[in-house]
C-alpha cells in the first residue's frame, strides 16, 4: 500500500466509523418520551408518499386541522425513498409512507421512531387484523394507510378472454406477445412466477427463486415494458392488453375506461400494506405522530380512500364509503376476508439480497 | 449583380437538403411539445381544439413553482463558486503551469461521466454524514462548472496581451494587483460567457442532480423527472413551451447585445 | 465543450523566475475545491470497489475481490457490450447525420451561419426529458409515426417502435446530435474556402476536391464530435428508462440501479469505474489519433 492510499484508506474508515457511532448514539435516543401538550403550530413537518397516492390538498387540510406548517415531497418507488433515506444521516424528512417490509427492515435499523400510542388514538378505527400484520405486529413503528393485492388489471376486448391465472401473463398467448406489463420494482417482480410456481412470495430457497428467475427471463421478450407507475395509462391507450398491477392502481385506469377489469389469479397473490412511519431523525415527532393520528381519523380516511381509490384498513372509514364508488370500482369490495387468504410480504433480513440479485439479473439480461 | 460573369458561380443548393432533415429531426418533438401545450384535452393522443388553459396551472403548481426556486438558487450558486475559481485557476495556470497536469486536472470534470461526479459525490456526502439540500447540489454542480469556467477563461487568456501585465509588474504592482488592474479587465468577456454557460449548464442538469440531491428539495428537472415517470401532463408540455420561450428571447438578447458591443469597438 | 486552442502565451513564461508564493492564491482554492470534491469522491469509489455492500447502502469494511469478479460474468460484461455497441451506433449515426449539416452550414454566408447555429443549439435549451418524452408521441403505436405511415399507405397496421433498442438509438441520436455538429462545424468553418477553389480549378471534380481537400482537414473535428456523442451516450441512463421501457439496459441503468435499487454501492462503484476507464480510453484513443492526423497532415 503506497502512503496516500493508505492515508485515504485510513481516513474512510475513521469516517466510516464515526458514521456508525452517529448511527448508533441515534439509538440509543429512541426511547425519549413525547410532549403530549407540545405545541404544534411551532413545528413543521416533511412528508413524503408516493406520487398521486394522497388527496391534492391534503397538506392544506392538515395544517388548517393543526397548524402545523406541513410540506408533502413525493417518491415513485420504496426504492426510491430507502435510498434517499439511508444516503444521509438526515433526509430533512419526518414522515415516510413505505410499504410494510420496508417499515420492517428500517425499524430494525434504527431508522424508525417508535410510534407514541398516547398521540395515536385513532389507531382503535383500525380493522384488529390491522394490528396483527406479520411485518409489524402491534404496529410499533407503523400504522397502515392503505393495502391490497396485485394481479391482473385487463382489457377483455383486447384480451378476448377474461385471464385466471399468472401464467396467462409469464407465457401469453401470441396474439398478447408485446402487450402485456410487469411490474419491476421490489418483490413484486417476482411474485408472480412464485405464486405461478406454488411457492412462497417469501422463499427464501435458493432453487425456488432460481426457477423463478428463469421463468422471469423467459417472460422478458413477450413483454412491452416494464412499468411501475404508467401501466393503467398503457391499458387505457390499448398500447397493452393486460398488466400486474395493484387493485388499486388499476382502478385508475377503469376511472378512464370502465370496461377494465381487474383479477386475482387462481394461484392467490400477495397481500401487501402500504404504511406511514416516522423517522428516528424527525426533530418533529409529536406533529408527525399527530399526522398518523389525523389520517386514522374515520373521516380523512373514507376521503383519502374515495381520492386514491385504494382499500384502507379502516373499519370505520371503509363502512362510510360511498356504495357508488364500490360499484363502479370492485376491487374496493374485496372484503378482509378475502384479502387475508393472501400471503403478507415481510422482510427477509440478510435473505432480502436474493430478491434484489434476482431483480438485477432480470433486468440486465438483454 | 448584373453581370453574370463576375457573379459568383451558385454552388448547388441541394447541400442543404441534409440540413434541412437534420432541422426536421431536431424540432419535430418540440414542435409536438409546444402544439401538445395548447390541446384543451388532457389525453395526450387526441386533440380536442385550442386552449391556453394548462399555462395558469404551471404557476399554480406548487411543486413545479419549488422545484424552479430551488433550479435558480443552485445555478446561482454554482456559478458565483465557478466563475471565481475558474478565472483564479485559469489565471494560475496560465502563469504558474509548465506541465499539463493542472490544466487537464481543472478540465477533467467536464469530461469525466456525470454518473461517476454523481455518486462519487454522494458516496463522499454520505460517508461525511453531510444532510443532502441544496448545498450538496450546489457544490456538485460547482464542481463540472469550475471546469468549464476554467476552459473558457484560458481561451480568453490566450488571446489578450501579456506585455501589459509585464508593465505593471516592471512599474511594482504585485501579481494580486496586477491580477485585479490589468488582467481581469481584460478577461471581462471570457469571465462572462463561462458565467452565462456553467448557469445554462446548472439549469438543466439532471444525473449529478440526481443522485445529490435532498428528497425534500428537488431541482426542476428531478420534478420534471418525477412527473415524467407518471406520464407527461399538458401542464409539462406548457412547462417545457415557456422554457423553450424563455431561452429563444435570451438567445435573441444575448445576440443583440454581442452585436452592439461589437460594432461599438 | 471545450472548443479551446491550449497555446501557451511565450511572453509570460518569463515570470517563472519569481514564482515563489505567488501561484497559491491563483491555485490553491480551485485546486484544494477540485481534489475535496472530485478527487476524492473517485478516490472513495475505487476504495469501495474493494468491499463489501452493506444491506441499506454503503459499506461492510471487510476486503474482496468480488466486485471485481463479478463484472467478468457474462451477464454484465452483455450490458457492456451491448452498451459500447449501442453509443458506437449513435456516434456513427451522429457523424453520419451531422456531417452534411455541419458542411452545408459552413458553406453559408456568415449571417446565415450565426442563425443555423443557434438553430442547431436551440433544442438544448428547453428540458431535455421533455424533448425526449415527446419521442413517445412520436413513436407511440397511436403516435405521429406510424399514424403517418399508415396515412401515406405504406404500412397497413401500427408497427411497435416505442420500447425497443431502435428507439433508444433515436433517443439517444436526437440528444447529442448538436455535440456532433458543433466541432465539425468549427473545423469545417476554418477551412480556407480558397483551398477548395484551388483544387477545383486544378481539375480535381468536387467529390476529389472534397475528399483530398475538406475530409482529411476536418476530421479532427469530427473525432472530437465522436467523442462528445460517445461519452455521454453510453453512460445515459434515462433514455433507456424512458423510451426503452426498462427492457434494454445500459451500464448507466446498471449503476443507477446498485445505487438506489439493489443498494449495491461497491459494485456500483465498480461498473462506474470500468465505464470511466472505457471512457478515458476513447478519449486518450481520440486525441492520439487526432494529433497523428494534424502531424500527418502537416508533414503531407
Amino acid at each position: 500500500m503506497s502512503y496516500p492510499f493508505r492515508r485515504l484508506a485510513l481516513a474512510g474508515a475513521a469516517a466510516g466509523l464515526l458514521a456508525l457511532t452517529a448511527c448508533s448514539s441515534a439509538d440509543a435516543g429512541g426511547g425519549e418520551a413525547l410532549d403530549p401538550e407540545a405545541d404544534l403550530s411551532e413545528q413543521t413537518l416533511t412528508v413524503s408518499i408516493w406520487a398521486d397516492y394522497y388527496p391534492e390538498d391534503l397538506a392544506a387540510q392538515f395544517e388548517e386541522a393543526t397548524g402545523v406548517k406541513t410540506t408533502i415531497v413525493n417518491h415513485t418507488t420504496n426504492e426510491d425513498i430507502v435510498a434517499k433515506l439511508t444516503a444521509s444521516a438526515d433526509s430533512g424528512i419526518d414522515v415516510a409512507f413505505v410499504s410494510g417490509q420496508y417499515a420492517q427492515a428500517l425499524g430494525e435499523q434504527g431508522l424508525l421512531a417508535e410510534l407514541d400510542k398516547a398521540l395515536i388514538p385513532n389507531e382503535k378505527n383500525l380493522y384488529p387484523e390491522a394490528l396483527e400484520l406479520a411485518y409489524d405486529e402491534g404496529n410499533v413503528y407503523s400504522e397502515p394507510y392503505a393495502w391490497g393485492t396485485t394481479g391482473l388489471c385487463y382489457r377483455p376486448d383486447l384480451t378476448g378472454f377474461a385471464p385466471t391465472s399468472w401464467n396467462d401473463l409469464l407465457a401469453p398467448k401470441p396474439e398478447l406477445v408485446g402487450k402485456t406489463t410487469m411490474l419491476s420494482t421490489d418483490r413484486w417482480l417476482a411474485m408472480p412466477a412464485l405464486k405461478a410456481l406454488g411457492y412462497s412470495v417469501n422463499t427464501t430457497d435458493d432453487a425456488e427463486l432460481a426457477e423463478a428467475q428463469a421463468q422471469l427471463i423467459e417472460t422478458k421478450p413477450t413483454l412491452l415494458a416494464y412499468d411501475d407507475t404508467t401501466f393503467y395509462s398503457k391499458l387505457v391507450s390499448g398500447e397493452a392488453a393486460m398488466v400486474e398491477a395493484w387493485d388499486g392502481w388499476c382502478n385508475y385506469g377503469i376511472a378512464e375506461d370502465p370496461t377494465i377489469e381487474f383479477v386475482v389469479p387462481d394461484e392467490g397473490a400477495d397481500l401487501w400494506v402500504d404504511t406511514m412511519t416516522v423517522l428516528e431523525s424527525s426533530q418533529n415527532k409529536e406533529a408527525a405522530m399527530a399526522f398518523l393520528n389525523y389520517i386514522l381519523d374515520p373521516e380523512v380516511q373514507t376521503w383519502v380512500a374515495e381520492n386514491i381509490l385504494y382499500k384502507v384498513p379502516n373499519q370505520a372509514a371503509m363502512e362510510a364509503l360511498d356504495p357508488a364508488l364500490l360499484e363502479s370500482y370492485p376491487t374496493l369490495g374485496i372484503t378482509v376476508d378475502e384479502l387475508f387468504e393472501q400471503e403478507v410480504i415481510v422482510d427477509l433480513g440478510e435473505d432480502s439480497l436474493k430478491y434484489v440479485d434476482l431483480n438485477s439479473e432480470v433486468l440486465a439480461t438483454n | 449583380m448584373a453581370d453574370p460573369i463576375t457573379r459568383p458561380r451558385r454552388r448547388f443548393r441541394g447541400i442543404l437538403v441534409p440540413l434541412w432533415l437534420g432541422y426536421v429531426f431536431l424540432y419535430l418533438p418540440i414542435l409536438v411539445v409546444v402544439i401538445m401545450s395548447f390541446n384543451d384535452s388532457e389525453n395526450l393522443f387526441v386533440w380536442r381544439g385550442f386552449s391556453l388553459r394548462w399555462y395558469p396551472e404551471v404557476f399554480a403548481d406548487g411543486a413545479l413553482m419549488q422545484g424552479l426556486g430551488n433550479t435558480l438558487v443552485v445555478a446561482t450558486g454554482a456559478t458565483a463558486i465557478a466563475t471565481v475559481l475558474g478565472t483564479l485557476l485559469a489565471y494560475g495556470i496560465q502563469h504558474y503551469t509548465r506541465g499539463g497536469f493542472v490544466r487537464a486536472f481543472a478540465i477533467a470534470p467536464a469530461i469525466l461521466p456525470d454518473l461517476l461526479l454523481g455518486i462519487g459525490l454522494l458516496t463522499l456526502f454520505a460517508l461525511l454524514g453531510i444532510t443532502l439540500g441544496l448545498h450538496s447540489v450546489i457544490l456538485a454542480h460547482a464542481v463540472f462548472a469550475t471546469a468549464f469556467v476554467t476552459a473558457i477563461v484560458l481561451a480568453r487568456m490566450a488571446s489578450i496581451d501579456p506585455s501589459l501585465e509585464e508593465a505593471s509588474r516592471d512599474l511594482g504592482a504585485g501579481p494580486v494587483r496586477t491580477f485585479l488592474k490589468v488582467t481581469l479587465p481584460q478577461l471581462a468577456p471570457g469571465i462572462v460567457a463561462g458565467a452565462l454557460l456553467a448557469f445554462t449548464l446548472s439549469l438543466d442538469e439532471f444525473v449529478i442532480a440526481f443522485f445529490t440531491t435532498a428528497p425534500t428539495q428537488p431541482t426542476l428537472p428531478i420534478v420534471i423527472y418525477s412527473m415524467v415517470r407518471f406520464g407527461v401532463t399538458p401542464e409539462v408540455n406548457a412547462l417545457a413551451t415557456l422554457l423553450l420561450f424563455v431561452s429563444v428571447v435570451t438567445v435573441i438578447a444575448a445576440q443583440r447585445l454581442t452585436r452592439l458591443t461589437g460594432s461599438s469597438k | 465543450m471545450t472548443t479551446t486552442s491550449h497555446e501557451a502565451t511565450p511572453g509570460v513564461r518569463a515570470s517563472r523566475a519569481r514564482r515563489g508564493l505567488a501561484p497559491v492564491p491563483f491555485l490553491a482554492p480551485g485546486m484544494i475545491f477540485l481534489i475535496v470534491f472530485m478527487a476524492i469522491p473517485v478516490g472513495l469509489l475505487a476504495f469501495y470497489t474493494f468491499f463489501k455492500r452493506g444491506r441499506f447502502g454503503g459499506l461492510v469494511f471487510e476486503f474482496t475481490l468480488d466486485n471485481w469478479v463479478k463484472l467478468t460474468e457474462p451477464l454484465y460484461l452483455g450490458v457492456i457490450a451491448q452498451s459500447i455497441g449501442m453509443a458506437l451506433v449513435v456516434t456513427l449515426l451522429a457523424l453520419a447525420l451531422g456531417y452534411p449539416m455541419a458542411y452545408a452550414i459552413a458553406g453559408l454566408s456568415p449571417k446565415w451561419r450565426t442563425v443555423a447555429l443557434i438553430a442547431v443549439v436551440l433544442p438544448f435549451w428547453t428540458n431535455f426529458l421533455v424533448r425526449t418524452y415527446a419521442w413517445i408521441l412520436l413513436l407511440n403505436n397511436a403516435g405521429l409515426v406510424n399514424q403517418a405511415l399508415q396515412g401515406l399507405g405504406i404500412i397497413d397496421d401500427p408497427i411497435s417502435m416505442l420500447y425497443t433498442p431502435q428507439a433508444i438509438a433515436i433517443g439517444l441520436l436526437y440528444m447529442y446530435l448538436p455535440l456532433m455538429v458543433l466541432p465539425l462545424y468549427a473545423s469545417l468553418q476554418q477551412l480556407d474556402p480558397s483551398l477548395r477553389e484551388a483544387a477545383t480549378n486544378l481539375g480535381a471534380n468536387p467529390w476529389r476536391a472534397f475528399r483530398t481537400v475538406t475530409l482529411p482537414l476536418s476530421l479532427p473535428g469530427a473525432l472530437t464530435g465522436c467523442v462528445f456523442v460517445f461519452v455521454p451516450a453510453m453512460s445515459n441512463f434515462v433514455i433507456p428508462e424512458l423510451i426503452g421501457g426498462g427492457k434494454t439496459i445500459m451500464v448507466g441503468n446498471l449503476v443507477r440501479d446498485q445505487f438506489f435499487e439493489a443498494r449495491d454501492w461497491p459494485f456500483g462503484a465498480t461498473l462506474a469505474l470500468l465505464l470511466t476507464i472505457i471512457l478515458v480510453l476513447v478519449i486518450v484513443l481520440q486525441s492520439a489519433v487526432s494529433r497523428r492526423v494534424t502531424e500527418g497532415g502537416r508533414r503531407g
